[in-house]
């Protein structure tokens, strides 16, 4: 649905995408994670046609974003929240709505079902006729939301949608998303919020300027380190110790008690060195595992 | 190029401008004003007391009625640059490029946007002052001085280019200020070589006649023809989402 090629965008002297590639699938919730000036806003202005690529090739639908023919019907096809809501704050909510279906160039019995759907379901039917201006951040970036779905695209793209929004209006958020996920709609979600990320999207991006890595929020995880399993003890002392040793670990590290060894092969492993530590009269208390999160992940990349 | 998205585009700002007072008090008030006050200033000058002849008195009509040129463009330049920037204040303007719209058909519908409201009440504007003053002057020239050639052009051509004039000019500002005040007080400098021309009529230094009409008319198209090449280069998408801060 979605196929970047080594896309690069330089504003002058500055390089803010460096030769990104990779693919979206239709149906899929694909989230661009990084940092401050990585260049994901730069990134959905291309995919979204607002500005031009510097070089290399992206395809939304088969379309070309570079071909002006294309860019109309990649516009039809997609629908974009950017990182500021921009509303007409002394219309109300349904004729902002209005407005963009017609633009959109939906008739009228379509964009009188569409907004009405839409402000239902985000809970704003009732608020239709207040001036936006009139409306918290949440409200406003629901409106948002709703706008960009008015036309019913294939493809959404998310600009950071749930910054400045207070946990419960995120969490109402992410949820429409995934509803709409279930609608087959393709999402392209920029954030900087891990948990966002990992709660929502199927693939991850991290971007940097260059695109450090892609893959499912587990994939991800699993790439950062093997595993490591964690073993408290009653009383760590030598002869443990030495026969850990023995079983040749990479890695020991003992914090009061606390053994954090790192095992390639969890299931073979576990085992071996939990019978060592019995034989050498240890009390075992808790075995657990501890898996890379998405943050350490992130910071790999991104550091 | 499709007309009725830019007729959207247009038709939203109206409804925008109203629930905006200034801009209607600026846009309806003032040419009503004029319109008032212009003739009445006129009914004072003595033509009929006869201490100023039938030539002075031509003279001073034709300048009045060239005011109304100088309300198109400043009232203009207020709408357009209130329009675009608001825009862009607002932050309305990426969301509207996201549409399947083109740069085109939206450059045309802010255009109409600034164009039309301030035009149509000039318009009203000059039908009151026209008839006003035919009811004030009746009976000492003896004729209905309105309609003439003269305000015909003032209405046909002098008013709407130098209204274009003014839109254009705020589309260029626009790109450049981020700020609506500023953009309307630099836009009001347009005003300067109107105002210029107003007070070389008015002091007989040139005439306001037909023949100037015409050559003012000239003038301002070949300007309107080279803004409108500069304002079609400032609004292009990537400059838009890029350069306007
Ligand atoms: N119009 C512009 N002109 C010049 N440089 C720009 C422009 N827009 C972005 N940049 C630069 O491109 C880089 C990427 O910016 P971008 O806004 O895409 O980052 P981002 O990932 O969206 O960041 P954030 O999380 O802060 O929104 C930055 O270094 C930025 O300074
Ligand atoms: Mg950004």
């Amino acid at each position: 649905m979605i196929d970047v090629e080594n896309l690069t965008k330089k504003f002058d002297d500055v390089t803010a995408v460096d030769g990104v590639t990779f693919h979206v699938d239709e149906g899929e919730v694909f989230g661009f994670l990084g940092p401050n000036g990585a260049g994901k806003t730069t990134t959905v202005r291309m995919l979204s046609c607002l500005i031009s690529k510097t070089s290399g090739d992206a395809r939304i639908a088969g379309y070309d974003i570079d071909n002006t023919a294309d860019s109309l019907k990649i516009r039809k096809i997609i629908g974009l929240v950017p990182d500021n809501v921009g509303l007409y704050e002394e219309l109300s909510a349904y004729k902002n709505l209005d407005f963009y279906g017609k633009l959109y160039e939906c008739n009228k019995t379509q964009r009188k079902e569409n907004i009405e759907h839409f402000l239902r379901m985000l809970g704003l039917w009732d608020k239709r006729d207040v001036a936006a201006g009139a409306f918290s951040k949440g409200m406003k970036q629901k409106i948002a939301i709703a706008r960009a779905l008015i036309h019913e695209p294939k493809i959404l793209f998310l600009d950071e949608p749930t910054v400045n929004l207070d946990p419960e209006s995120s969490k109402m958020v992410r949820e429409f998303i995934l509803e709409l996920k279930k609608e087959n709609k393709t999402i392209f979600l920029n954030t900087h919020n891990l948990d966002e990320a990992q709660k929502i999207c199927d693939k991850i991006g991290i971007l940097n300027t260059k695109l450090m890595a892609t893959g499912s929020p587990k994939e991800l995880e699993e790439s950062v380190w093997g595993s490591k399993t964690v073993i408290q003890l009653e009383q760590v002392n030598e002869m443990i110790l030495d026969a850990l040793d023995k079983l040749s670990l990479n890695s020991i590290i003992n914090d009061d008690n606390k053994l954090t060894i790192d095992v390639v092969n969890p299931e073979k492993e576990n085992p071996a060195i939990v019978a060592a530590i019995v034989r050498a009269g240890g009390h075992v208390q808790y075995v657990t595992e501890l898996s890379p999160t998405l943050e350490d992940v992130y910071l790999k990349f991104v550091r | 190029m499709k007309l009725w998205k830019s007729w959207v585009i247009a038709s939203k700002d109206f409804s925008v401008f109203r629930k905006k007072k200034s801009i209607i008090y600026s846009v309806i008030i003032i040419p009503l004003l004029m319109s008032i006050i212009l003739p009445f200033i006129i009914s004072s000058s003595g033509l009929k007391s006869g201490s100023i002849t039938i030539g002075e008195f031509t003279a001073l009509l034709n300048a009045f009625s060239f005011f109304f040129v100088i309300l198109a463009a400043s009232l203009t330049t207020v709408i357009a640059s209130y329009s675009l920037l608001g825009e862009k204040v607002e932050k309305s303007i990426e969301p509207l490029l996201a549409t399947p719209t083109t740069d085109e058909e939206i450059l045309l519908g802010k255009s109409f946007a600034a164009f039309l409201p301030p035009i149509a009440s000039i318009y009203v504007g000059l039908v009151i002052f026209m008839v006003l003053i035919d009811k004030l002057t009746y009976s000492s020239l003896g004729y209905f001085y309105y309609p003439n050639w003269n305000i015909a052009i003032i209405i046909l051509l002098v008013a709407p280019l130098a209204a274009i004039l003014s839109v254009e000019l705020g589309v260029i500002l626009s790109s450049r200020v981020n700020d609506v005040r500023a953009a309307q007080q630099l836009g009001q400098l347009v005003i300067i070589p109107f105002f210029g021309i107003y007070i070389l009529g008015e002091i007989g230094y040139i005439s306001l006649g037909i023949n100037s009409m015409l050559l003012i008319s000239a003038m301002l198209l070949v300007i309107d023809v080279i803004l409108f090449y500069i304002s079609t280069i400032t609004f292009r998408r990537e400059e838009i989402i890029t350069k306007w801060k």
